[in-house]
């Protein structure tokens, strides 16, 4: 944490200034600071699911590898795919939603800045919690969407499961808290003329993500609770033998998990259509189009989930209608591809590294759509299921998707999170490394997949043909893993040393470029006022560059001259999240007092902070900030 | 005050109403449209937890069924009691409404203690069907019988904690000015809770009766 509060000590008078040093960010509510403990974390989760990755690799590089056992290779397939996407895809997505979209919206905060810190404490607490389970005896083991029979007490007995279905219950309350945070704050907190059709496309595809997690998450927390009670109190959901039904897991599991995939990609849609237009000089082709395809993404993303269960047997019925629907899919998809390239028709591009993550994410995301649709032909799934290919598949739209598009995002939006540019030569070879690496990677998994390597197996026998690409593909990862690196030491070194950003240092379009890098704690000295779609490109075209104030409601709230009313820091957040840890804690460990004593712990907590009224504090607004805004208003 | 009509994308419009239109933008308190998008998704939880119940409701090992099993009488009055406790919810925002913090208290008092009652008639239930044999492992119908009406009690029962919490927050010097959107909120999720027991009444109870 030693190199964040480098940033938390940059001259900010504009600062809260309750707590100082550790204090401070264990009271965060600014969504700010927030925002970059989502990423920091992630960014740590990320590496350690890269380490499992690798280990994996090293296994499958030869034939009868003996790098890991089966039992401990079943162990890292499990948690990389539980860390990868629970753990590091999708903070790192509520990292720069965090971080960028009370700024983009011209607001001061979110809707509830404690609710907001409790939601990334709770997601730290689930996430250490499930990875604590390396070292307390049993790791999760029945991959990362855990179906059972093979989860359940008879083919999984030992505490694995548990940590894996406590661990996820309590992270995903965190995204549920986060989906209603952010569903209020942009229904509410849109500065006065920022009307729905002016929205930023990273606000409008975190809107429909919002969404996605509210409806697609309670699924998830039943089903946990189901496997959780069959688990600790016996009761039977799926056992066959007394009457129940694995297929409910299954199917529960998918009307959560193909939701979850757009609520991985959806906001990376909105960070290319973010970076694209600033560096093409052009606002974004087709924003009505964009908005109108990312809502019937969302929608139709509820009725596909039969697709990962084409095999189990449902029948050509209903296979057809859900080969359709999926396929129906690509057409937003394709709409939402052919506006970024029309965006870059004909504009003045400049090829920052943020820029290059953008354009290697269009290469790389239509082939994982490309393979999706392969996949969602029906018959031609019931070969390609539980094959390499749909490793390749899933592998190009969350890394080559996701992640390349949230590695825009870092390259753009690092200078307003730090108030430090990253290093565009490192950049360079960062990109250029993970992009080279990533696909001699994952490409020979398709072959790998038609020629019949199935996943998840520990080892083959040197006669099946598949050690070729299997060696390249390790090849790949060494390319790839030193591209990581590099990103690493890029974003180390420029916390501590970076070239100290301007507020605008790509001549953008959005609000959040209109003040200083990084954001003073109250971001707007004055709500601004919004003229237009890109509305600091309104002004820098017909006003004079800078942001005018809007004129205040009548009858609204004054507080002093020169200050700013803001969140109040506090430490309850933390506490409920760690009452809600030790109970799971309890839980998997069957100790009765500690559930007593953590549940009534929370009860007092709850009591205690429920109804009470955050006084908040005054921040003295810096003059800078004052003069960043336009005078007239 | 340059309000310019600029001429790109969407440029007039919205920018052009009076400010004070613009100021108004904020049509519902945070809480209260919090509390809605929360509620939409405890819909979604429900939904799930009673589409569990229908899916495995027929697996009954032998045991007890759900027309063997079910007293409606006894449930039909924790009903009866559960939805007149929706109405002691109005009649204290009502008294709120009128800054009778005092009448407020009084109702809240009465919701909370027709919340407890049900939860003792869900109590008697409940150990009724464990001395008969039904119990949450008995089978995939008392597994998923006992997760739904058991969540729905432990719903009421944390309704029961904040109704009493707020009472207790009532005796604050400053409470009256912050009373609207506190016991709006807590009426909305009361009401809400109420709202699903009467769909588990209907297709749990009347209609397992039916078979
Ligand atoms: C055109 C759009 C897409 C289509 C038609 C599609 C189709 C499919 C199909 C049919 C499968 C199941 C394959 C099988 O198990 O046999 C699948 C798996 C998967 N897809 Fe996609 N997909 C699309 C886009 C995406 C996107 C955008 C993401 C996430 C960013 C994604 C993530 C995944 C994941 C994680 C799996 C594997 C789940 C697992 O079995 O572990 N897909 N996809
Ligand atoms: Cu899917």
């Amino acid at each position: 944490m030693a190199s964040i509060s480098g940033t938390a000590n940059l001259p900010r008078t504009g600062e809260a200034t309750a707590y100082r040093g550790l204090m401070a960010w264990l009271t965060v509510v600014d969504h700010k600071r927030i925002g970059q403990l989502y990423l920091m974390s992630g960014l740590l989760f990320f590496l350690v699911g890269g380490v499992e990755a690798f280990i994996m690799r090293l296994q499958l590089m030869h034939p009868n590898g003996h790098v890991v056992s089966a039992a401990v290779f079943n162990e890292l397939f499990t948690m990389h795919g539980t860390t990868m996407i629970f753990l590091a895809v999708m903070p790192l997505s509520i990292g720069f939603i965090n971080a960028i979209v009370p700024l983009q919206i011209g607001a001061r905060d979110v809707a509830f800045p404690r609710l907001n810190a409790l939601s990334f404490w709770l997601f730290l607490g689930g996430g250490l919690l499930l990875n604590s389970s390396w070292f307390l005896g049993g790791t999760p083991n029945a991959g990362w969407f855990n179906y059972t029979p093979i989860s359940g007490a008879q083919f999984s007995p030992g505490l694995g499961v548990d940590f894996y279905d406590i661990g996820l219950q309590i992270a995903g309350i965190g995204t549920l808290i986060s989906g209603i945070n952010f569903l209020v704050t942009i229904v509410n907190m849109r500065a006065p003329g920022m009307t729905w059709f002016r929205l930023p496309m990273f606000t409008w595809t975190t809107f429909v993500t919002m969404i996605l997690v509210l409806f697609a998450f309670p699924p998830l927390t039943v089903n946990l609770f189901l496997q959780t009670f069959e688990r600790l109190f016996h009761a039977e959901y799926f056992n066959v033998a007394a009457g129940g039904s694995p297929l409910l897991w299954a199917n529960l599991f998918w009307i959560f998990g193909h939701p979850e995939v757009y609520i991985l990609i959806l906001p990376a849609f909105g960070i290319i259509s973010e970076v694209i237009p600033t560096f093409s000089r052009k606002p974004l082709f087709g924003y009505v189009s964009m908005v109108l395809a990312t809502l019937a993404i969302g929608f139709l993303s509820f009725m596909v989930w039969v697709h990962h269960m084409f095999t189990l047997g449902y029948g050509p019925w209903v296979n057809s209608i859900f080969a359709l629907t999926s396929m129906l899919i690509a057409v937003p998809t394709g709409v939402k591809v052919f506006n970024w390239l029309s965006t870059m028709w004909g504009g003045q591009l400049r090829f920052t590294t943020a820029m290059l993550w953008a354009v290697g994410f269009l290469f790389t995301f239509v082939l994982g759509g490309m393979s999706g649709v392969m996949l969602a032909v029906a018959p031609a799934d019931l070969q390609l299921n539980n094959s390499y290919f749909v490793v390749a598949h899933f592998h190009y739209v969350l890394i080559g998707g996701s992640l390349f598009a949230l590695l825009a995002g870092l390259y753009y939006w690092f200078p307003k999170i730090t108030g430090r540019m990253l290093n565009e030569r490192l950049g360079r070879w960062n990109f250029w490394l993970m992009f080279i690496g990533f696909n001699v990677t994952f490409f020979p998994m398709h072959f790998l997949g038609l020629e019949g390597m199935p996943r998840r197996i520990f080892t083959y026998s040197p006669g099946f043909g598949f050690t070729f690409w299997n060696e390249v593909a390790t090849f790949g990862v060494f390319i790839l893993a030193s591209g990581v690196l590099l990103l690493v030491m890029n974003v180390v070194r420029s916390v501590a040393a970076g070239e100290r950003a301007s507020a605008d240092p790509w001549d953008a379009r959005g609000l959040e470029w209109s003040i200083s890098s990084p954001a003073p704690a109250y971001n707007f000295a004055k709500i601004p006022l919004v003229r237009g779609y890109d509305p600091l490109w309104v002004e820098k075209m017909h006003g004079d560059g800078r942001m005018i104030p809007a004129p205040q409601a009548p009858g609204a709230h004054h507080g002093p001259l020169g200050m700013v009313h803001m969140p109040k820091p506090t430490i309850v957040p933390l506490l409920v999240a760690l009452t809600l840890v030790a109970a799971g804690y309890g839980f998997i460990f069957n100790q009765l007092w500690l559930e007593v004593l953590a549940l009534l712990l929370l009860g007092v907590a709850l009591h205690r902070s429920m109804f009470e009224v955050d006084p908040g504090e005054y921040v003295r607004v810096r003059p800078e900030d004052e003069e960043a805004m336009s005078a007239h208003g | 005050m340059p309000m310019a009509s600029v001429t790109e994308r969407g440029l007039v419009g919205a920018s052009d109403r009076p400010v004070a239109e613009l100021g108004a933008q904020e049509p519902m308190d945070n809480s209260v449209l919090g509390l809605w998008v929360w509620l939409s998704a405890e819909a979604l939880f429900f939904a799930s937890l009673i589409g569990v119940y229908f899916l495995l409701h027929t697996d009954t090992n032998h045991g007890l069924t759900p027309q063997t099993a079910f007293d409606l009488p006894l449930t039909f009055v924790g009903t009866i009691i559960l939805l007149s406790s929706s109405m002691t919810m109005a009649l204290g925002y009502n008294q709120m409404r009128r800054g009778n913090v005092v009448g407020l208290r009084r109702w809240l008092v009465a919701t909370a203690f027709l919340g407890l009652a049900f939860l003792a008639f869900q109590a008697k239930e409940f150990t009724g069907f464990y001395s008969r044999g039904l119990t949450l492992s008995s089978s995939p119908f008392g597994s998923s019988f006992f997760t739904l009406t058991g969540f729905h009690g432990l719903h009421v029962l944390f309704g029961v904690f904040w109704l009493l919490s707020l009472l207790a927050y009532t005796y604050k010097p400053t409470f009256m000015q912050e009373a609207k959107t506190k016991v709006q909120v807590l009426g909305l999720y009361w009401h809400f809770v109420d709202v699903v027991w009467v769909v588990i009444f209907t297709f749990v109870y009347l209609m397992g009766k039916v078979g």
